[in-house]
């Protein structure tokens, strides 16, 4: 039962949905629509999951007293701080009616103020460690890493104003050799070809994985054990 | 909320977070803290807000949720949408571990819908269509009949490029002789693609800082 009932359950909604896709008639439309729904929702309670599961976690940890544990503290905090402040849209102008992030209300003080400078910043931080990585890409020598860094060099030059600027004095003939140009030229061509490539490889990836799923061949999901 | 304290606030974090260019650091893991639970009770209200309470509150209490969900006074319940509230909560019973399987059936319906949703979808778009768009002409010709060398030269490089790509992929035969020489083809189309991907990454992440930069010289013009 505890096997076999899940492998029913995903062979059911993956042929109702699919059959929904290819029949536009119903019950097969209506079918498809509701279980859409119900697929977001359900997905909805996986966020759920994530918080309740940060909350063990993070518990767990200060209650053993684990290395680090005053993190734990600073991370129960900020998340039970933000929950009670979302959930009850405390300091909301609009009360329980106004939306979730109006201005003026304490979720808008909390993303502005403490959420949008902490992810942009740890997100910048990756430009260091770009710039590290293409160092040790360019000093690697191999034919592989010069064009990669060829591209994007000729990409970022030539999406900023300073590439333009460079390649200005080419004659008219030449215009084609032009940073700006030659930055289209490889996003409109060779880059599509390579994602075109990409994107046909992963599409017939997800239908075979999609099928062994359905079919119930794969079922690492499940897990191990009963 | 008053804007100095903001600015303090921001630059603050800013800089906290900053410091792990030196090395990791007590400040650092402050703010690397503080940013997963305020990220995650941030994204679970506004998914509480934005999907549970219309799509599925609003639909089995109408009455209750008149006052928070536009257009949900005068309708009736709908009791299907117990089925997606069961599954929900379900999915919920993976916090105990006793009954942490029952989480499996929840689990067979998001991968079993995922499987569902992707599959045609995939067909069609990623496959299907770009199989399509990939199948152009490799001479073209202008109105007069004349050859225009860029824009065949153009198409040439999209068709061979996506089939020396393709070869690069396909595992089931050894990638020797003239194989092997599409194959690498393939590989010079996929690092172009990876460097255009590159310097799009870089750009993103160099206007990222610049902001940050932007929010410290305002937090110092704020003091001096």
């Amino acid at each position: 039962m505890r096997r076999r009932i899940p492998l029913i359950i995903t062979f059911v909604i993956g042929l109702v949905l699919i059959t929904g896709y290819f029949v536009t008639r119903a019950p097969f439309n209506t079918l498809y629509e509701s279980f859409s729904d119900y697929f977001a929702i359900i997905t909805v309670f996986a966020f759920i999951l994530g918080g309740g599961s940060l909350l063990k976690i993070h518990l767990k940890r200060v209650s053993s007293r684990a290395t680090d544990w005053h993190y734990s503290v600073v991370t129960l905090v900020a998340f039970l701080v933000t929950l009670v402040i979302g959930l009850f849209k405390v300091g909301n102008p609009a009360g329980m009616g106004g939306e979730i992030l109006a201005a003026g209300s304490w979720l808008r003080f909390m993303f502005d103020g403490v959420y949008n400078p902490l992810s942009a910043t740890m997100f910048s931080l990756l430009a260091f460690f770009v710039a590290s990585a293409s160092y040790r890409a360019f000093r690697a020598r191999t034919k592989e890493a010069t064009i990669l860094l060829s591209a994007a060099l000729i990409i970022l030059l030539g999406r900023t104003p300073v590439g333009a600027w460079m390649t200005a004095w080419m004659p008219e003939s030449l215009a084609f050799l032009e940073l700006p140009n030659l930055a289209n030229w490889i996003m409109a061509w060779p880059n599509t070809a390579g994602q075109r490539a990409i994107m046909i490889g992963i599409a017939l990836g997800v239908i075979a994985t999609s099928l062994r799923i359905i079919l119930g061949i794969e079922r690492n999901y499940l897990g191990r054990g009963e | 909320m008053d804007v100095t304290l903001m600015l303090w606030i921001d630059a603050a974090l800013t800089l906290m977070i900053l410091s792990f260019l030196y090395r990791d650091n007590p400040f650092y893991k402050f703010a690397e803290h503080l940013f997963v639970g305020v990220s995650a009770a941030y994204l679970m209200a506004v998914g509480f807000w934005d999907h549970l309470v219309p799509n599925l509150l609003g639909k089995l209490f109408p009455s209750l949720m008149s006052g928070v969900v536009p257009g949900a006074v005068g309708r009736s319940p709908d009791y299907y949408y117990l089925i997606p509230a069961v599954f929900g909560l379900l999915l919920l019973t993976r916090l105990i571990d006793r009954w942490a399987w029952l989480s499996r059936w929840a689990l067979a319906f998001i991968v079993g819908g995922a499987a569902g949703f992707n599959l045609p979808r995939f067909l069609d778009s990623d496959f299907i269509i770009q199989v399509q768009s990939t199948m152009i002409p490799l001479v073209v010709l202008d109105a007069s009949g004349n050859l225009l060398w860029g824009a065949s030269f153009s198409h040439v490089v999209l068709v061979l490029g996506v089939i020396c790509g393709l070869v690069y992929f396909f595992f089931s035969v050894e990638h020797k002789g003239v194989l092997g020489h599409v194959s690498r083809a393939g590989i010079w189309v996929l690092m172009v693609t990876f460097g255009a991907a590159f310097g799009y990454t870089v750009m993103a992440r160099i206007s990222l800082l610049t902001g940050r930069m932007e929010a410290l010289g305002a937090w110092l013009g704020s003091i001096f």
